[in-house]
């Protein structure tokens, strides 16, 4: 099957300011994800995560190389690529409904399929009863689940998470995640999702990859072949507990070497 | 809520709230914490209290001679005499005509250019150093100069409002655009936003509560500012009665003059603050 993205030859140099030294922060990465994978992307802190992420979403150019989705050169953002942050990204001034119809307002889309739409994703989401709420009203895992729903109602061909449980408090994140892979169970839709829990990593993706300490290089690709659906009771399982020992000594390793590299 | 059909997530969201919500009546001390409208209320009107507590124990004791500060009960009268024989009145719209005009016209320059100047570099580096420069330049120095060129008459007094406030508002409202969170204009950008959009649909509305702050602050130093144009050259408003009033050496209408600025101020001030919190209350919740 075709690639929906491929990351070419990818390097990103980020210019120093003044004194400071220009930084390498992504080292050519070269990467395919196909329609349908769940792709989970884990490192250590500072390794250009969010950098790549960043340049796969067009709000940051790589200096070197090229990124193409459905072979189509990527120049910047569009409305094909869906992002979430890690938080404080809705729209303040705008209820959950609104936020969730920002992109159909910008397709022009006609009313009645643009409520129809919202009111699927607020329910996918579990936000029903909450459409007038303003996003100051909810609590931060509920202010995700707009993000969430808010990406995905305008149907991009790809969802980029950077860390968007980061925020969250231990038990809101245990059910954030189960309420995504929940959607991606039932919607297959590729995304590609950077965390820093190796867990998280494991129970979400189709394929986990691990990135070097900065600059950051891909190190590991890692099928993930646990069966869907998936519950969270899968975490205890021998096959489980073996690939997150394996991950969590490739991450840190590399969490060694780049406070190594600070040491200096 | 949803009726009926809760979800486990949502009760635990419940739950939380209903913590907080208990945890909200202890410690008045604590940063932040938000306090009951009767609490805020009294407080409120105790500090008014206490400093004509403070004028009247000084004034009535004699301790201070009530030919330099007169009674409240003196001002009081003042202000009767001012509005019944002077025509007071009349001095009053004379004053807000001019500070209205005068901050109007600054407002409908000095906020679409701000809004530019946070937004557009090559705005920001035309206007920047030269609006930074003009904000320091005192208004009451160009006095002089503005009636050597325009004259005593209403345009002066409106030219130096609008000079006074156009390039205070230019850089507040510059400040506020510039600061909107990168988060909220990337993800418009990735929901298919235009550059276009992006300014109408995101800049624009996520630094409205901050303009009208920056408005609200910079209307204040308008009141100062149009008192000393009238106190140097004018035949009506408020500060021309003070100034004319220092000469019959009529305290109480100094001070009477001087309260009703205050009491116009925050008037003023009241009324952008409760706009502000009517039109942006989803700045205000929680
Ligand atoms: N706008 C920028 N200007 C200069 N340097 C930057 C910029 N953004 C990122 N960097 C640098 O690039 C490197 C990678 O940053 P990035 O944010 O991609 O890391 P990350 O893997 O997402 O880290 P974390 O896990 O802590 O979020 C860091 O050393 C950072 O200092
Ligand atoms: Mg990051």
């Amino acid at each position: 099957m075709d690639d929906l993205v491929e990351v070419k030859e990818v390097r990103k140099i980020f210019k120093g300011k003044g004194k400071s030294p220009d930084v390498l922060a992504v080292d050519t990465v070269n990467l395919k994800i196909k329609k349908n994978e769940f792709i989970t992307i884990l490192g250590p802190s500072g390794c250009g995560k969010s950098t790549l992420l960043r340049m796969i979403g067009g709000l940051e150019k790589q200096s070197e190389g090229i990124i193409y989705l459905a072979r189509n050169e990527i120049t910047g953002p569009s409305a094909n690529r869906g992002m979430v942050f890690q938080a404080y990204s809705l729209f303040p001034w705008l209820t959950v409904e609104e936020n969730i119809q920002f992109g159909s307002k910008i397709k022009k889309m006609e009313s009645a399929k643009k409520k129809a739409i919202t009111q699927q994703y607020i329910e996918l989401v579990g936000l029903k009863g909450f459409e007038q709420h303003y996003p100051k009203q909810l609590s931060g895992g509920m202010q995700q689940r707009v993000a969430i729903a808010r990406a995905l109602a305008n149907e991009p061909e790809i969802l980029l998470l950077d860390e968007p449980f980061g925020a969250l408090d231990s038990q809101t994140r245990l059910i954030m995640q189960e309420l995504l892979l929940t959607i991606w169970e039932k919607t297959h839709k590729t995304i590609l999702f950077i965390t820093h829990d190796v867990e998280e990593a494991i129970f979400l993706g189709t394929r986990v990859l691990t990135m070097t300490s900065r600059p950051g290089k891909i190190k590991a690709d890692i099928p993930i072949t646990l069966e869907h659906p998936r519950s969270y009771k899968i975490k205890t399982e021998h096959h489980f507990i073996d690939l997150k020992e394996q991950l969590t000594e490739l991450i840190r390793s590399e969490s060694l070497k780049s406070i190594e590299l600070q040491a200096q | 809520m949803t009726k009926g059909r809760t979800t486990v997530t949502e009760t635990i969201f419940l739950k939380e709230e209903k913590t907080v919500r208990r945890k909200k009546n202890k410690d008045l001390l604590k940063p932040y914490k938000p306090i009951s409208k009767n609490l805020y209320l009294t407080l409120c009107i105790a500090s008014f209290i206490l400093l004509v507590g403070i004028w009247s124990l000084l004034t009535y004791t004699s301790i201070i001679d009530s030919v330099f500060l007169p009674t409240p009960t003196d001002v009081i009268s003042s202000g009767i005499t001012l509005f019944t024989e002077f025509n007071f009145v009349n001095d009053i719209l004379v004053t807000l005509y001019r500070v209205l005009a005068g901050f109007v016209l600054s407002l409908i320059i000095g906020v679409p250019l701000g809004i530019f100047m946070g937004s557009f570099k090559i705005v920001e580096a035309f206007f920047e150093p030269l609006v930074s420069f003009m904000r320091y330049m005192p208004v009451s120095a160009f006095i002089p100069l503005f009636i050597l060129w325009i004259g005593i008459g209403e345009l002066e007094k409106v030219t130096v409002i609008f000079i006074g406030s156009i390039f205070s508002i230019i850089l507040m409202v510059a400040v506020e655009v510039s600061n909107v969170r990168r988060e909220l204009v990337e993800a418009a950008y990735t929901l298919g936003s235009t550059h276009f959009g992006v300014l109408r649909s995101v800049v624009l509305p996520a630094s409205m509560p901050g303009i009208m702050d920056a408005i609200r602050l910079v209307l204040g130093w308008a009141w100062s500012y149009i008192i000393v144009a009238e106190l140097i050259a004018a035949q009506t408003g408020i500060g021309s009665v003070i100034i004319e009033s220092q000469r019959m050496f009529r305290i109480g209408d100094i001070i009477f003059g001087i309260l009703t600025i205050g009491v116009l101020g925050l008037g003023s001030d009241f009324l952008l603050k409760s706009l502000s919190k009517k039109l942006f209350a989803w700045n205000y919740g929680r």
